[in-house]
């Protein structure tokens, strides 16, 4: 039995481990040698929290103690005052933005409250490193149980049942997929994991392959129990190195533990896993794609059907799941298909991880039951907009997504919901916008993202979306007009109707919904002139208030197109034909004379 | 790791590494345990408020209850009744003890902790826990 009387958990995601949480881990372990107690405090590095805003985060167990934005110096003090003395240090703990008062233990924040952590069980709970660990946790008892006493067959109909759908946007559902791989007849199947993720802003799935890899290659080893593929192998991109690196040593002590390999636990089941790296390409995170650069061809998606459960990699049958989809299989077939079931939205089962990002307080990764409304991600566990400011919209979905508004903040957020609405799940990005953000420019920036993105095989995507991104430069410039709109609209519906994957299908969405929902905001700039969230550089001019100037000839001398024009102590004028407004005179000026609108 | 050879090896493994992740599943769901929460100010320390919560973290696993979980808190303010211990059993108000010795915590964990019957030494409380 372990001597430990305490753990002190430290976040070792991607992000804290940037805010130096290693060196918080070796801080506190120095620190408690000091006082003798190096053997009763156990101090591991975990997985995510989920609460980056505040990051680095320690967290003292079985006392519940939540330390946010700790920095390496503050070791000595929880050391010598939490664990030796026994009182928690108030000015770490999180402060509740509402109520001002310190909160100790994370089930009574609100971030933590309305969630429910299922695809993230294990992160920011045990260390990554440690296959023991990830045992302890029921760890490869699904893929005992399965190999065991299932048949391929069971456990299809189990993962069926349970009504899990992919989580890496389009939402089909994973039983069905398997059971069209399970029936080809090959002499080698794959199984492949997408963690090509490539939304901006979105971390869920390094978060869990950072957190909890085990559960990852426990799930791929049961998919290829299912569907009789004796090969995994995971597509990764190459920018993600310390999820390759958890994820390689997990592999490792696998293969050691004989939890891969050949004749796992003394059945007939073999399996093994290799990794793929990506460039970072974000159109390989469309599966037939994903197929072709793991074969070192272009990627560049083909046409469906064939679909890859009947010839993919290499020609074979192949089962390609995205990470957070597969982060559900191992729970799932320990607690039964009627639980998962039991959670989420008549036709979305389970939770959803969502990164939560933008303008928003407790930026961070989150997971809710499916049914939850985009109020309660956005004010109950985001903490609200920040600096007080108004909400303007939120895009899910990232690129392939679209912007929702204060009208659909009640919606409760499943698949089916979010399409109907005019966006989609994707793979869980939600960028929160405030009232300072120009929508116009929020379609243009996504536009800029699929243009450099599309592969170039179709002509929709790849002069599409080109021109797509010209006419939104037009309106953000203020050279555009009305027909311009129309024009866009027009073009947005024809790529959709022919583009050949899920990139150019979907690139138009943030177009289309910020038309829908903001269309004044368009008819501002084209028409008026006038960006009015004051974004738009293009649209606004700079004037100089000729009684606040005092002619001290600094902005004339800064203005890089000579502009500005004016005797010594004589109020100076700005040439508006001249100007490119870079903003370089307002910031000069030391008598606020100069004004922008 | 030795390579593990059957399902029923892996069970058997699984129960051997238990205990490294126990504390922290207990912390998880500590309203339905029984806290013991150990006062470990330097008066309790000097007192040996370690060694008692040593000690009852150690009977109460060799006991095999799964229910309890040791915690520690700063000054209760009984400095004159150290060590001082508070048993809370869910559901119910908090007992604090005073003048815990190794003995004293046996019984403790003997009646109160597996029986829910007290026992002497229970002091009057002033204060109060505020989570």
């Amino acid at each position: 039995m372990s001597n430990f009387k305490m753990h002190m958990l430290v976040c070792g995601g991607t992000g804290c481990i940037s805010a130096e949480s290693e060196l918080i881990v070796s801080n506190l372990q120095s620190e408690l040698e000091a006082v003798g107690m190096g053997d009763q405090v156990q101090v591991l590095k975990t997985g995510c929290f989920g609460f980056c805003e505040k990051g680095p985060v320690v967290k003292v167990l079985p006392d519940n103690t939540f330390y946010v934005e700790v920095k390496p110096a503050d070791a000595a003090e929880l050391v010598k005052e939490h664990i030796v003395k026994g009182r928690k240090v108030e000015r770490l703990l999180y402060m509740d933005p509402d109520k001002k008062e310190r909160v100790a233990d994370s089930k009574n924040m609100d971030f933590y409250k309305k969630q429910m952590r299922i695809a993230l069980r294990n992160c920011g709970f045990i260390d990554p490193d440690k296959v023991e660990e990830y045992i302890a946790r029921d760890g490869y008892h699904a893929l005992g149980m399965a190999v065991t006493s299932m048949t391929p067959q069971e456990v299809i109909n189990v993962i069926k049942e349970s009504g899990l759908r992919g989580r890496g946007g389009g939402g089909f559902p994973t039983g069905l997929k398997w059971e069209f791989a399970s029936k080809y007849d090959a002499d080698q199947k794959y199984v492949v994991c997408n963690a090509d993720e490539g939304d901006p802003g979105a971390f869920m799935d390094r978060s869990i392959l950072e957190g909890d890899p085990h559960s990852i290659i426990e799930a791929m080893a049961i998919c290829g129990y299912a569907i009789g593929a004796s090969k995994g192998q995971v597509y990764i991109r190459a920018e993600y190195p310390l999820a390759i690196k958890r994820l390689e040593k997990g592999i490792q002590d696998a293969r050691e533990a004989g939890l891969l390999g050949e004749n796992i636990m003394g059945t007939d089941f073999s399996f093994d896993i290799e990794l793929s790296f990506g460039a970072g390409a974000f159109v390989c995170g469309e599966e037939t794609a994903l197929i072709h650069s793991m074969e070192g061809e272009r990627g560049e998606p083909t046409t469906k059907p064939p679909f890859p459960a009947e010839s993919g990699y290499w020609g074979k049958p192949t089962n390609v799941n995205n990470v957070e989809t597969l982060a559900n299989i191992p729970i799932i077939l320990l607690k039964g298909s009627a639980w998962f079931a039991g959670i989420g939205t008549e036709k979305s089962k389970g939770t959803k991880v969502f990164a939560l990002a933008g303008k928003i307080n407790n930026v961070g990764l989150i997971e809710v039951p499916m049914g939850t409304t985009l109020r309660e991600v956005i004010y109950d566990i985001g903490g609200g907009i920040k600096n007080g400011k108004k909400f303007k919209a939120v895009q899910t979905g990232g690129p392939s997504g679209g912007c929702l508004t204060e009208k659909d903040l009640d919606t409760p957020i499943d698949f089916d919901n979010l399409i109907a609405k005019g966006s989609m799940m994707g793979s869980g990005g939600m960028i929160v916008m405030d009232e300072d953000d120009c929508m116009p420019a929020v379609a243009k920036f996504y536009l800029e993202f699929t243009e450099e993105e599309s592969c170039g095989k179709c002509t929709p995507c790849r002069i599409g979306t080109k021109r797509l991104s010209e006419l939104l430069e037009m309106v953000t410039e203020g050279k555009a007009e009305v027909k311009h709109l129309d024009e866009m609209k027009r073009l947005s519906r024809v790529i959709k109707d022919t583009a050949l994957c899920g990139l150019g299908q979907t690139a138009p969405n943030p177009v289309l919904s910020t038309l829908d929902a903001f269309y004044d905001e368009y008819l501002a700039h084209v028409q008026d002139k006038k960006c009015p969230a004051g974004q738009c550089t293009h649209l606004m001019t700079y004037t100089i208030d000729p009684e606040a100037c005092v002619g001290c000839t600094a902005c004339r001398r800064v203005c890089p197109v000579e502009a500005i024009t004016g005797e010594v102590k004589k109020p100076h004028v700005i040439d508006q034909d001249k100007c490119i407004k870079c903003g370089a005179c307002y910031d000069k000026c030391k008598f606020n004379a100069i004004s922008v609108n | 790791m030795a390579k593990i050879m059957s399902f029923d090896e892996l069970k058997k493994i699984k129960d051997r590494v238990q205990s490294q992740v126990d504390l922290r599943e207990k912390g998880e769901n500590i309203e339905s345990l029984v806290q013991v929460r150990v006062a470990m100010a330097t008066c309790g320390i000097a007192a040996g408020a370690r060694e008692v919560m040593n000690y009852i973290v150690e009977e109460s696993a060799k006991a095999g209850l799964t229910n309890v979980v040791v915690t520690q808190t700063g000054c209760m303010g009984y400095c004159y009744a150290e060590p001082t211990i508070e048993v809370t059993v869910p559901g119910q108000e908090p007992v604090v003890y005073g003048n815990v010795s190794l003995e004293k915590a046996a019984e403790i964990i003997d009646k109160h902790i597996k029986n829910g019957v007290m026992v002497d030494g229970i002091i009057p409380a002033t204060h109060k826990s505020i989570e």
